[in-house]
């Protein structure tokens, strides 16, 4: 019978797994990001580093380029290389969260949504584990995934010593990707949850990068010490990422102290997101 | 019909901030479709939001189709649908998007989904409309976009909070035909909470009133209008004195109104016919004679006069 003459009548077909409706979030999420051609375009911009990177890695096994440039001009694929890689590609991947992140919650929060969601077999962790696979799968095509390639890629030309002596740096690569993905999902959707306006939400997230940046400078400074640098997102991060890598940090904190600064921001930003993420909110009067 | 409680509210008891919004409410309830009534603030949202597991009882429990919402909390949500009572809906969809999208979370595979959210808004009349964005309906559609979406996914169970607020006489009548209609098909119950007695006397068949989040009266509508049989309503053409003497006699319980107008409520052995006897023994003709019923309007003003659940006698 067609659509439009049915009346209204029970369900009795199959159920997906409970485990898997977070993903309906990500997949509905990404008909909308998709639909974006500045966001393509930025994703598509995100990918020409690891091709450079891809490049670069290729030159010195070529001979041809070999004989266009000397030796010395070439640079070495070592652990700094890819550290340098993280960077670039870490920094790219605040951007898009900048983009993306401040409405994920914000659009909820501001169209009471909230109550739909949760009025279903549906839990608020599903919710915040929805709302964060849309970052982390995203982040993920332009962070560990290519950075994983390139190493393979390199271990294929340098061949089975080269990847055996620096296996911790694929290691690096996914671990410290995925420090990384995880803290900026966290802090994105905290500040989504806590503006419901989404211009101030994106603003806020730039403001805990170079606000707090700002005054962790200013109290290294004014304290002499260098204590200020855990407020500091990037030093913290490039801690962590270095000691992974087996490189000395310039941010001067301690690789325990940077874990335990981002543990702290981390356990912040749930606290934050449980406070927000309900149905309804009591007002306390 | 299934006779199985659908709500049964066991010392149920919320607080917000220390401050106690229901208290102890005690009630097993099993209509197919159930009224929630009360005055603003009488914690009849409160209620349904605790039923779907928004705020936690700081004592007591409530079962939904025997599941404990505190222990079986996801089976109690698969089996209800929720119509909220505020505005409530995702931005940058149209109509199938967004109810599909709600199919989906509540399991429906994305093809089923889709189906069945085009059947769902055929279903309450926005066929036509449903790939304008939510942003352009108005308040009337989108309350019936909120009404598909809590029935998209075939649920046991409706909760509709407040479903005729802010709509106009005609969107109001076709969402309580809607109502109506959706409490015929088999296995659907429904809970209605409004403060608007017309709505709930239109669709339900129990209610449970509410006062300060405490439970002052539960009533089968039902019930309460087949007992409502037996109070009537005289005027006699000459002074009914004698009437109400020979009633009384009778085990009637009568009073007199006016000297012509009698209010009266039968003995149970009683019949209608006797009374005209009586009267042409009196020398009296009864020139009008009503049954009077109580409206639920009657029965909730008795109950807010009482606040302690028990109502007064009749007359």
């Amino acid at each position: 019978m067609a659509v439009y003459k049915r009346g209204y009548e029970p369900y009795e077909g199959e159920l997906t797994p409970e485990w898997s409706r977070f993903l309906v979030i990500a997949r509905q999420a990404y008909r909308r990001v998709f639909e974006s051609r500045l966001l393509v375009s930025y994703l598509v911009l995100c990918l020409i580093c690891p091709v450079a990177c891809a490049l670069i890695i290729y030159l010195p096994h070529n001979e041809g380029a070999l004989q266009m440039v000397s030796v010395g001009d070439l640079i070495t694929i070592e652990p700094g290389f890819f550290l340098k890689y993280m960077h670039l590609q870490g920094w790219l991947g605040f951007i898009l969260t900048a983009f993306i992140g401040p409405g994920l919650i914000s659009a909820d929060l501001a169209n009471n949504a909230l109550p739909l969601y949760f009025s279903r077999p549906f839990t608020r962790t599903e919710y915040v584990a929805g709302k964060m696979s849309v970052l982390a799968i995203l982040l993920s095509f332009i962070t560990w995934i290519p950075g994983l390639l390139l190493f393979a890629f390199q271990s294929y030309l340098a061949g089975p010593k080269w990847f055996w002596d620096n296996l911790h740096v694929a290691y690096a690569l996914f671990v410290g990707f995925w420090v990384w993905i995880i803290l900026l999902s966290l802090l994105a959707l905290a500040m989504s949850a806590w503006v419901k306006w989404k211009l101030a939400a994106g603003i806020l997230i730039l403001a805990i990068f170079f606000v707090v940046a700002g005054i962790g400078s200013v109290l290294n400074e004014v304290l002499d010490t260098r204590m200020g640098s855990l407020i500091n997102v990037v030093q913290v991060i490039d801690t962590i990422w270095s000691s992974m890598l087996g490189l000395a940090s310039r941010s001067g904190i301690s690789p325990a102290n940077a874990w335990m600064s981002l543990a702290a921001a981390c356990a912040l930003c749930l606290h934050l997101l449980s406070r927000k993420v309900r149905a309804y909110e009591v007002e306390r009067s | 019909m299934d006779t199985q409680p659908v709500i049964e509210l066991q010392g149920l008891e919320v607080r917000f901030c220390g401050r106690v919004i229901l208290d102890n409410l005690t009630r097993s309830v099993s209509g197919q479709a159930i009224g929630l009534l009360g005055p603003n603030g009488a914690g009849k949202s409160t209620l349904i939001n605790t039923l779907l597991g928004f705020y936690q009882p700081s004592r007591g429990t409530a079962r939904i189709f025997g599941h404990d919402i505190r222990m079986d909390l996801r089976r109690v949500r698969s089996l209800i649908g929720y119509m909220p009572e505020n505005e409530a809906f995702i931005a940058g969809m149209n109509a199938v998007e967004f109810v599909r999208y709600m199919g989906e979370l509540s399991g429906l595979p994305p093809d089923a989904a889709l189906e069945r959210a085009h059947q769902a808004l055929y279903y309450v009349g926005l066929g036509e409309a449903r790939y304008r964005k939510l942003e352009e309906y108005s308040y009337g559609m989108r309350q019936l976009v909120r009404l598909a979406q809590a029935i998209v996914h075939g649920p046991t169970l409706l909760f509709l909070d407040e479903p005729t607020n802010g709509l106009d006489p005609a969107a109001r009548r076709r969402m309580i035909r809607l109502i109506r209609d959706i409490r015929k098909r088999a296995g659907l119950r429904i809970v209605l909470c409004s403060h608007l007695l017309r709505d709930v006397e239109e669709c339900c068949e129990e209610v449970l009133i509410l006062k300060k989040g405490r439970i002052v009266h539960h009533a089968n509508l039902e019930e309460e209008r087949r007992l409502n049989r037996k109070f009537i309503e005289l005027e006699t053409d000459i002074d009914g004195t004698p009437l109400v003497e020979a009633a009384q006699e009778l085990g009637c319980e009568c009073a007199l109104a006016g000297g012509r107008r009698i209010k009266m409520v039968l003995n149970q052995q009683v019949e209608i016919r006797r009374l005209y006897e009586l009267a042409a023994g009196c020398g009296i003709q009864i020139q009008k004679l009503n049954y009077k019923r109580d409206s639920l309007e009657d029965i909730f003003l008795k109950a807010m006069e009482n606040g302690n659940g028990s109502l007064q006698t009749r007359l």
